[in-house]
């Protein structure tokens, strides 16, 4: 994973060489004096990398797409109904569903630090912690939608939901038209992370999927 | 308190740059920041609003300056000092004192899927009078503390309308502290754009905010 390979956000540069041997030599003191235990790092990192992510927010919205009742449950009880899933926990433990409608756009934010509902998308992506993410979201709604691709009608109602407690908010994205005969196996893998923060449809032409 | 982090509204900053197959970490040492911190974090010496508060105590040109997981970093180090877990001589000859003790690891393999899986829910299981109702009109106070708060500046001193109630939450202006939970009812309130932008931003959208009850008043 060399720098070059990836674009980092735009209000910093690349890390100091420096700075994977200080974390390095932190970890070492913090083993030697028995505080931490790497392979204890190496499963957390593992469980991020690997099994919690946005394959799991996928599931819910395929799950309240094909089932009313779970739709139902998911906004009465938003927490128990992933939990059913078996998603649930760490910045999760409090979790409300909000659903767009052809009238109704929400938006996921959190302008204060970097809250993202880790139990159904995993770690968030750079942008979304990023000032100018921030910064719009709650002033420049469409602005910012645009700027990824999405054009709203001008009667839209968008919801901007600033994260700034330890609720956790997942965006219900529209089912796409034409996609009654389609599995709920195949409906979750054409939804994407971002349409589960809400900048993002989902597309049923192409099969994106949430990473 | 009024610092660099509270970023909702500001100008400036520039286009958004989404990434494709972004990665979760972008290099190893960022991994293992993120694991050190949840690793140091099961000691339970600190909480999450702590934890929060310390990152905004980062020198605003550093803030910018720094990449996210380096504010971790920052952060992890001044508590663990701050707290008597590590000190500075030790960081910087990145070794234990000699005769220091030996510890045992807060969070072992086997209790990483419990700290996930389970979480650190804020919820509090008490009784406290709550002084607002869903659809009450309310006004955020117009409050600037020096220390931790979790209502963004430009959210006070605004119209809004309780749109659902949370339950009771620990509130985090105390709790950064370390001067108590303080749990009190936590609503999520509902502003019109107009109200807190003006006749820019367009009638019909809304921003939900979530806010603990000291950040409101009653609309006499």
């Amino acid at each position: 994973m060399a720098d070059h390979e990836h674009s980092h956000e735009d209000s910093h540069q690349a890390p100091p060489s420096d700075l994977a041997l200080r974390v390095a030599a932190l970890e070492s003191l913090l083993i030697e004096k028995g505080l931490v235990d790497p392979a204890a790092l190496d499963v957390l990192v593992d469980t991020y990398e690997h099994k919690i992510g946005p394959r799991n927010g996928a599931k819910v919205v395929a799950r309240a797409w094909v089932d009313p009742a779970y739709k139902a449950r998911l906004f009465a009880d938003a927490t128990a109904a992933i939990r059913e899933l078996g998603f649930g926990g760490l910045q999760g433990e409090h979790m409300v569903a909000v659903e767009n409608t052809p009238k109704v756009h929400n938006l996921v934010v959190c302008t204060l630090c970097s809250c993202y509902p880790h139990a159904v998308l995993g770690l968030p992506p750079v942008w979304y912690k990023s000032a100018p993410y921030r910064s719009r979201a709650v002033i420049d709604p469409r602005g910012v939608l645009r700027e990824f691709g999405l054009e709203l009608a001008q009667d839209t109602e968008i919801r901007v939901w600033d994260s700034t407690a330890e609720i956790r908010y997942l965006v219900l994205p529209q089912r796409p038209a034409g996609t009654e005969h389609l599995s709920e196996q195949h409906l979750a893998s054409l939804v994407t992370r971002d349409a589960m923060i809400g900048t993002a449809r989902v597309d049923a032409s192409e099969s994106q999927g949430a990473e | 308190m009024n610092g660099v982090h509270d970023m909702g509204g500001m100008h400036g900053m520039g286009p958004i740059q989404p990434e494709g197959n972004e990665p979760v970490f972008h290099e190893p040492w960022e991994s293992r920041v993120f694991g050190l911190a949840r690793a140091m974090g099961a000691w339970r010496k600190w909480n999450i609003d702590a934890f929060r508060y310390q990152r905004e105590l980062i020198p605003p040109a550093d803030y910018w300056r720094m990449s996210y997981y380096e504010t971790w970093l920052a952060s992890v180090v001044e508590l663990m000092v701050k707290k008597g877990l590590v000190t500075r001589a030790e960081i910087e000859n990145g070794r234990p004192a000699p005769g220091s003790a030996k510890n045992s690891p807060a969070l072992t393999t086997e209790k990483v899927a419990l700290l996930t899986m389970k979480g650190s829910p804020a919820n509090r299981d008490v009784q406290v009078a709550s002084r607002f109702r869903v659809g009450q009109e309310i006004r955020t106070r117009n409050i600037n503390p020096e220390g931790h708060t979790r209502i963004p500046r430009y959210a006070r001193a605004k119209l809004g309308t309780i749109d659902r109630s949370h339950g009771v939450f620990v509130f985090p202006d105390t709790n950064a502290l370390f001067k108590g939970e303080n749990p009190q009812h936590l609503y999520s309130v509902r502003f019109t754009a107009q109200e807190v932008w003006g006749a820019q931003a367009a009638a019909q959208d809304a921003i939900y905010i979530d806010l603990w009850e000291d950040y409101l008043a009653p609309v006499s």
